[in-house]
């Protein structure tokens, strides 16, 4: 598994663009993108609003596929969607019409996986996201911080190689977001997975990341990366974690 | 506890307001020239109350009740299923709205009851034509809605679906289907009134049988004490068929309803 000294990247993207083309004008979103990932690497894409993260997580999921360039993930090139690749959103997009627990099951379900199983599984990943006892609960009747662990549930309950997390807690308030910031490490600990995490928040990148990948306006190339090796889990008025906090915002600055 | 208060409220103003209807039907028959003309309260409730037992032409009352109900059931039902695959059909792809919807938009603003000529020209005067023209009723509703809400469920969750890995077929049945069900039972809830009203119409031509016959044989034999007793049947049942389909929305919909 061994490549030139470093573990093979479970994502990789090689140079990798993205052009939407309009009607009136072509916009070009993502540019020469370089990226690996390791697995079980926390990676962070931090970055300007607008700057196309967005697309990067699309592009990795593969509802987006790119216009130059190649995504591969686990040695495949990604040619769609797939359950390979767990994605979490901002919006949530909760199945509306399902229970919590219908949410959960969606994929293992999707997979045909014997019902017993996947109430097993789906039942795990409800108790690790703390949400035992609202199994037959529907996602309007949960606050925002629950809906974002049904999100996290779901996308674990299908065992996928990669998560892919688009600023999952941009939506939520600054006490709520701290503590599904805390609650996310937690997770994650338990259930080590690739994670390709975006934000536009430097607290939170540097909370979560191993790696801080620093993007720049669009058309989207990476600024430079920097790595987190603060031991877990993090204080956030650490001088430590300030410092790296001042660094990446610093680098981000100059970027405009 | 102020909710049930307000409930109670609610039922007794209804009682209130009903009764003060009679009331005063029964006024403007006993004390004005209108008596010349319409029978009182007490006359049409006499008579719904003897046509339960005794036939009127073929059947009772209930009888002929059952016919219509049967007529609506089968129409709409028929309708409503055509509705939701040509809806979600013209919703969910590009050239079946372009062949659908310009034919759809031109029949659309056509009543089920300019069509009862040309139905009957096509299918005659047996129970066919009546299902067609209540289906009419019902189909444009249900389609039209179904089309609105395949049109705009959400591309995210669809997304999802796939990053989940559900097939098309899933995403369908798991994704679409079950988006398009409050905007659908809407729909269907007019459609069932329409169907409804169509029904009746259908029965005023060429049958022998049903509420709408029996409105029409009330008007033909100068009995408005008749047309009243099928006016009366119609207005409860369209108003249990509208509350039947209400606790539906409710019990299918359940994930949709907001507080309370």
């Amino acid at each position: 598994m061994e490549q030139n000294g470093r573990l093979k990247p479970i994502i990789s993207l090689r140079d990798v663009g993205k052009i939407f083309y309009s009607e009136h004008k072509t916009n070009e979103v993502v540019k020469g993108m370089n990226l690996d990932v390791s697995e079980n690497e926390f990676v962070v894409l931090f970055g300007p609003g607008q700057c196309g993260k967005t697309t990067m997580i699309n592009l990795i999921a593969g509802l987006e596929l790119p216009t130059s360039g190649e995504v591969d993930v686990d040695g495949k090139k990604v040619t769609g969607p797939g359950p390979d690749r767990g994605v979490v959103y901002q919006r949530t997009s909760l199945f509306p019409f399902c229970t919590v627990m219908g949410n959960v099951e969606f994929g293992p379900k999707s997979r045909g996986i014997d019902k017993k199983t996947r109430r097993e599984t789906a039942q795990y990943f409800i108790d690790l996201v703390g949400l035992q006892g609202f199994e037959n609960t529907y996602p309007n009747r949960l606050s925002g911080g629950m809906r974002q662990r049904v999100g996290i549930a779901r996308a674990y309950a299908n065992n996928p190689k990669v998560m892919l997390m688009d600023e999952p807690f941009g939506h939520l308030d600054a006490q709520t977001r701290y503590m599904m910031e805390a609650e996310l490490e937690k997770i994650w600990q338990k259930e080590k997975r690739t994670v390709v995490f975006v934000t536009n928040n430097s607290e939170e990148a540097v909370y979560l990341a191993d790696r801080i990948i620093i993007l720049t306006n669009t058309p989207t190339h990476i600024k430079e990366e920097v790595k987190v090796d603060l031991p877990r889990p993090r204080k956030y008025s650490d001088q430590a974690f300030l410092k790296i906090r001042r660094q990446i915002e610093d680098i981000c600055e100059s970027t405009r | 506890m102020s909710k049930k208060k307000g409930d109670r409220e609610a039922v007794m103003y209804a009682i209130l307001a009903i009764a003060s209807f009679f009331v005063f039907w029964w006024f403007i028959t006993t004390f004005t020239a209108a008596k010349q003309t319409t029978p009182g309260p007490i006359e049409v409730i006499q008579l719904l109350i003897k046509s339960l037992f005794e036939p009127i032409g073929n059947y009772t009352i209930f009888g002929h009740l059952m016919v219509s109900l049967r007529r609506v059931a089968v129409g709409f039902s028929v309708a409503t299923i055509l509705g939701i695959i040509f809806g979600i059909a013209m919703g969910t792809s590009d050239w079946a709205r372009a062949i659908i919807k310009p034919i759809f938009e031109l029949l659309r603003p056509i009543p089920p009851i300019a069509w009862i000529p040309i139905v009957i020209l096509f299918f005659g005067i047996g129970e066919l034509p009546k299902y067609v023209i209540t289906g009419i009723g019902a189909f444009t509703n249900v389609t039209l809605n179904a089309y609105t809400a395949a049109e705009n469920v959400d591309p995210e969750l669809i997304g999802a679906a796939k990053m989940l890995g559900t097939d098309e077929k899933g995403i369908f049945f798991r994704v679409i289907l079950p988006s398009c069900t409050p905007q659908i039972f809407a729909g269907m809830q007019v459609a069932l009134s329409t169907s409804w009203m169509a029904v009746l119409a259908a029965e005023m031509v060429g049958a022998q049988e049903g509420c709408g016959w029996l409105i029409l044989r009330g008007n033909d034999t100068l009995n408005i004490a008749l047309v009243m007793v099928g006016m009366i049947v119609v207005g409860v049942v369209g108003f249990l068929l509208a509350t039947i389909m209400r606790m539906a929305e409710r019990r299918f919909c359940l994930w949709n309803r907001m507080g309370d």
